[in-house]
């Protein structure tokens, strides 16, 4: 009996399982146009997770408010993916076709990202990857549905040499000097290493390179080694625990936070607040924007969003660096729908494909950002079909112990080094993948 | 020199730390023979209780000073262990005697999902701190001796002293309480523990609860070092090779497995991992594990491995 | 009443030999591969092949080829995870360096590859054993974890060692829509299945039988450890190894290391042990519990929340997945801690008295 009992149990268990996945089919709602957003908000990576979504979510929220993309209102749904390739492919599956069609996807995960990029192509989706994900997929004729809106790792690494040439003098006194790269060991932290050797080459630093295993938080042997080699800068490559970690160890071995450089993903509230005190001085990119509680974006959120009871996550954290990183993100995707209206009927929802045309052709100039309230957040965005980054500006924001302030100019990537390094290994993936590039005709279509 | 004494003495204290950590997993696999996987999720646990608790104890009571605030909550966090191993016993260990070694290494990694989600849901996600008052920057030592002196942190210090006193605490309450005897005469042979009186469920409430301390206060000393975030719980990970090192039934075995380990793994990554690359510590720590165990299978302190037909 | 063996009679050795003597099995088993290929094509949508039709194929040659190590010879592994990715890895390299290399030969290769590492890793399973060896085999996860991260050659020089495939194509088909895929994947699947459920009766797999139940014992009766250790460990690398090169050359199409890092051995252990040690239709069950039940968990919760009202918020949705997993484990264990496979075959025992059960 007892064990009929069981098999009861596991048969109910059985059907419910095989229930539930049909059930969960939300019904496709007419005329909204449907954002799908991977997300992580459970474990190692995220408090850094948390803040971009919230942001990613607040903006759609407020483009609502204001009556949508020329009255087409968002529709989005999250999806965990816990920094997982498979479940984030799984989500991939779950919710491209979902409500009449996925207009794009932002893993916010290189590993995520390389996975997507051999499906999205099929789907005719296209992935977006706002500051990450492979650098040379900036080349829009070979990764025709990549879209690393303003910034990818090289150019990043490439701001990064260029602000310490300057603080050195001029990059003819970098010769002989040392440079570590501390890099979360993954793609993600790999995907800097090309571009420094290149400009390592050129110039005549000494780079070292040392790697820090997943999750990173044991970095003891890593900091000892830099304290023994004493290099000049330390570039940090890191994300979510990796960075508060490194900057702890750097503390406990004396290495001057002043000379520490973090990768826009390393340059967060997170990162640094439960150092506090600790990682005064230390400096990150900024991928354009840093905090920006004052930008008249954020009020309007706070105004339209957070106002009315609707906001995502806490109201103090609106402003804060990843949120931003969040909300830029989505406002270049709304933007790209928007473009893409322009072309295909205002008023209508836009299919993926459609959509991939809006954001080869943003155009945001510095008029234009200032109207929707970037004033002083971002620089003027153009994409083409040819180039899918749209801009290559940065700065340098540094840490006084409980905020985040602009302590550089405005720095922009130099196409002379990136372009030849985008073009050498995006060649390289066509000829792997028997793509054909796109040529300016194609782009016309 | 200077570089090589400060290389050592930061493995010494990591490995001190792993120990901590490798402690509690001999001491639940000593009294009940199970391998507790879930060693790693108890310190994430514990420490982000206790983290969580010096957060609220001054809006809750209006205490104004952090050493009672912090007082507080590592009680309230030994209450919140108490339950928790009440808890494990009760409704897993109970129902799972005499099953075998992989069904209950299992059972402890179920119970490594359960905290980590219910520890995250009660306590939240996001990054957060223990100040318990620990001194972080750096002093030089020895500078008479060595060019340069050797760099040492007072925070590993304070650390390694309080993984020593625990041990040591361990030791006197397993050498000469009744309940330590206890324990150690069920460690030998169950039945023959049962048959002359002793309760076998209490006593795995107790052993778990002293896992939950030796936890919570490797939890304290990680979280105040790195903060205390989902990750601490794969310390547990980093601190497999000691445990198997030691021998599993050994306590003295997980102190010097740990610092074995320690130095070893700190040694290699700093003079050998730049001739492949780096990142060599954590799979170096299993390897030397491992030609340990080629050695003596049953680990450096482990109880002989006899087999009969 | 249906389910009853009376009346066949077996009138040679070889039909008492075979693999399904009962009629009803045999029959059964056949109309379930039938259907397989056959009717669920028609049932199931993309997202169905793409998101678990697909992963639970390949992970349950997965965790077939662990279940022959844990669950026949005994040697409990915490290093499956690196056993997939040499075969990715070693069947990726395969197919990009050897001029006009088949698809399905590489494949073969690269789980070939991962037999010959398993050899190597299961050497210390010869004087180590149980949990210390649970342990020691962590040091083969932890090492190609860290292998396929830094030596170059591995991911052919790519900048961020990731490596990608593409254009699949088996025997003339091309395998890219899902349909094709799952086929793929399910015909291999049977293959392997079979040729492990031979194994497990024929010599090889009672000796590795006599060497779970006690080794020393069957060492006295005549058995070589070494050599049914060994066998057991390149047999099952050979199968998780042909598992990992179909999970990224189908599944995932890119990967990284990550794909196969430590967490993925730790779901395949927990496949072998949820669906049943030592049980072939074990490791499928528990492949497809495994697989389901979190993506289940993740989009039942927020339905029943709207039952009640209520709106979950993302992450309290998957902090709850988690706990119900782990949860659900922990309950299986204790209710079953021999698997779902012995409900199953409890089941059976059930039926074949039924309607008469005295």
């Amino acid at each position: 009996m007892k064990q009929l009992k069981k098999l009861a149990i596991a048969a109910s268990l059985a059907a419910a399982l095989a229930g539930g996945l049909a059930a969960p089919q939300a019904f496709a709602q007419a005329k909204e146009q449907y954002f799908p957003i991977l997300v992580y908000r459970t474990g190692a990576y995220a408090p850094n997770g948390v803040p971009w979504a919230n942001g990613f979510i607040d903006y759609l929220k407020l483009v609502n408010a204001k009556g949508g993309i020329n009255g087409v209102k968002i529709s989005f749904e999250e999806c965990e993916t816990g920094y997982a390739t498979d479940r984030g492919v799984e989500c991939y599956e779950r919710m491209k076709g979902k409500n009449g069609g996925a207009t794009m996807f932002q893993p916010l995960s290189t590993g995520i990202t390389f996975a997507l990029t051999e499906k999205a192509p099929n789907d005719k989706i296209p992935i977006i990857t706002a500051g990450y994900g492979r650098s040379e997929s900036q080349n829009g004729a070979v990764f025709g549905w990549n879209f690393p809106l303003i910034g990818t790792y090289w150019m990043g690494a490439d701001v990064l040499v260029q602000h310490i040439a300057k603080k050195e003098g001029g990059f003819d006194k970098l010769k002989g000097k040392k440079i570590t790269l501390v890099y979360h060991d993954s793609p993600y932290g790999k995907e800097p290493i090309a571009l420094l050797q290149e400009r390592a080459k050129m110039h005549g630093f000494d780079l070292s390179l040392l790697p820090v295993a997943h999750p990173g938080v044991e970095q003891k042997a890593t900091w000892l080694q830099i304290r023994q080699n004493k290099p000049d800068y330390v570039f940090l490559w890191g994300w979510g625990v990796m960075n508060s970690t490194a900057l702890k160890e750097a503390q406990a071995t004396g290495f001057p936070r002043e000379k520490m450089y973090g990768v826009w993903w390393a340059g967060a509230e997170p990162d640094v607040k439960d150092v506090g005190e600790g990682a005064k001085g230390y400096n990150a990119l900024a991928m354009q924007h840093g905090a920006e509680p004052n930008a008249k974006v954020v009020k309007d959120v706070l105004a339209m969003v957070h106002g009315k009871g609707q906001g995502t996550g806490p109201k103090e954290e609106v402003g804060q660096v990843l949120y931003m990183r969040g909300l830029i993100s989505a406002m270049l995707s709304v933007e790209g729908v928007k473009k893409a209206q322009e072309r295909y009927g205002k008023g209508k929802v836009m299919t993926g494909e459609q959509t991939r045309w809006g954001l080869e052709n943003i155009n945001l100039d510095q008029k234009t950002l200032d109207a929707m309230g970037f004033g002083g957040v971002m620089r003027p965005v153009q994409t083409s079909c040819l180039d899918h980054m749209g801009s290559a500006w940065a700065r340098i924001h540094t840490w006084d112990g409980k905020k985040w302030n602009f302590t550089s100019d405005w720095y922009q990537g130099d196409e002379k080094v990136l372009r030849p390094l985008v073009m050498l290994t995006s060649g390289k993936y066509a000829e792997e993948k028997k793509i054909k590039p796109r040529t300016p005709e194609d782009c016309k279509k | 020199m200077s570089f090589f004494i400060e290389t050592l003495l930061g493995g010494l204290m990591t490995g001190m730390l792993y120990a901590l950590v490798a402690l509690g997993f001999v001491l639940i696999y000593k009294a009940s023979g199970v391998f507790n996987f879930a060693q790693g999720a108890m310190v994430l646990f514990a420490a982000l209780a206790m983290a969580r608790f010096s957060e609220w104890i001054p809006g809750w009571l209006g205490i104004e000073s952090l050493f009672l605030a912090n007082l507080i909550a590592i009680v309230l966090t030994v209450v919140v262990m108490f339950v928790v191993a009440w808890l494990v016993e009760r409704l897993a260990l109970r129902h799972l005697v005499n099953q075998n070694e992989a069904t209950l290494l299992m059972a402890t990694l179920g119970i490594t999902y359960v905290l980590d989600g219910v520890g995250q849901t009660i306590f939240g996600s996001d990054i957060y701190k223990i100040d318990v008052g620990m001194p972080k920057d750096p002093v030089i030592m020895l500078e008479s001796m060595f060019e340069g002196g050797v760099l040492i942190n007072k925070e590993d210090f304070i650390a390694a002293a309080i993984a020593a006193i625990l041990v040591a605490a361990l030791t006197l309450f397993f050498q000469k309480t009744p309940t330590g005897r206890a324990l150690r005469a069920v460690a030998d042979d169950h039945q023959a523990a049962l048959s002359v009186g002793i309760p076998l469920d209490r006593i795995w409430v107790i052993v778990w609860c002293v896992a939950g301390i030796t936890a919570l206060v490797a939890g304290i000393i990680w979280g105040s070092k790195l903060g205390v975030q989902f990750s601490l719980s794969t310390v547990a990970l980093r601190a497999l090779p000691v445990v198997i090192l030691g021998g599993l039934t050994s306590v003295p075995g997980a102190i010097i497995g740990g610092l074995i380990i320690g130095v070893g793994e700190k040694l290699s990554e700093v003079y050998l991992g730049h001739y492949v690359g780096g990142g060599i510590e954590i799979w170096f720590a299993y390897m030397l594990a491992l030609v340990f165990l080629l050695f003596r299978p049953q680990g450096l302190f482990g109880e002989k491995i006899i087999d009969r037909v | 009443m249906l389910y009853r063996e009376n009346g066949q009679f077996k009138t040679t050795y070889q039909a008492d030999q075979q693999i399904f003597p009962i009629a009803q099995d045999r029959w059964g088993v056949l109309l379930l591969i039938a259907f397989a290929f056959v009717g669920v094509p028609f049932l199931v949508d993309e997202y169905m092949f793409r998101a678990i039709l697909i992963p639970f194929l390949i992970l349950s040659l997965a965790s077939l080829g662990v279940n022959l190590l844990v669950g026949y010879c005994g040697q409990i592994t915490l290093g499956a995870g690196a056993f997939m990715a040499v075969g990715a890895y070693a069947g990726y390299n395969f197919l990009i360096r050897v001029p006009e290399m088949p698809v399905l030969g590489a494949i073969l290769l690269g789980g070939a590859t991962a037999a010959a590492v398993g050899i190597v890793f299961g050497v210390p399973s010869l004087r180590v054993r149980g949990l210390y060896l649970a342990v020691a085999t962590l040091a083969a996860q932890f090492f190609w974890d860290w292998a396929f991260l830094r030596i170059k050659w591995f991911t052919n020089d790519s900048p961020s060692g990731n490596v990608s495939v593409s254009n699949l194509n088996v025997m003339g088909f091309e395998i890219s829509s899902p349909l094709s895929k799952y086929i793929f994947c399910l015909s291999v699947l049977v293959v392997f299945g079979l040729a492990a459920k031979n194994m497990v009766r024929a010599t090889i797999g009672r000796q590795w039988m006599a060497i779970r139940d006690m080794d020393v014992a069957a060492a006295v009766i005549g058995i070589r450890p070494m050599y049914a250790k060994l066998t057991a460990f390149a047999v099952s690398s050979f199968y998780v190894g042909v598992a990992g090169a179909l999970w990224g050359f189908v599944h995932l199409g890119s990967w990284e290391p990550a794909a196969f890092s430590v967490d993925r051995s730790f779901q395949l252990l927990f496949m072998v042990i949820i669906g049943g040690l030592g049980s072939i239709m074990g490791s499928f069950f528990g492949a497809a519990f495994i697989v389901i039940l979190p993506i289940f968990l993740n989009q039942f919760l927020p339905v029943l929340g709207a039952l009640f009202g209520m709106e979950i918020s993302t992450a309290t949705v998957s902090h709850a997945e988690i706990t119900i997993f782990g949860a659900l484990i922990v309950f299986f264990l204790i209710v079953e801690p021999h698997g779902l496979a012995r409900l199953w075959s409890t089941g059976k025992e059930k039926l074949r008295l039924w309607p008469f059960p005295h």
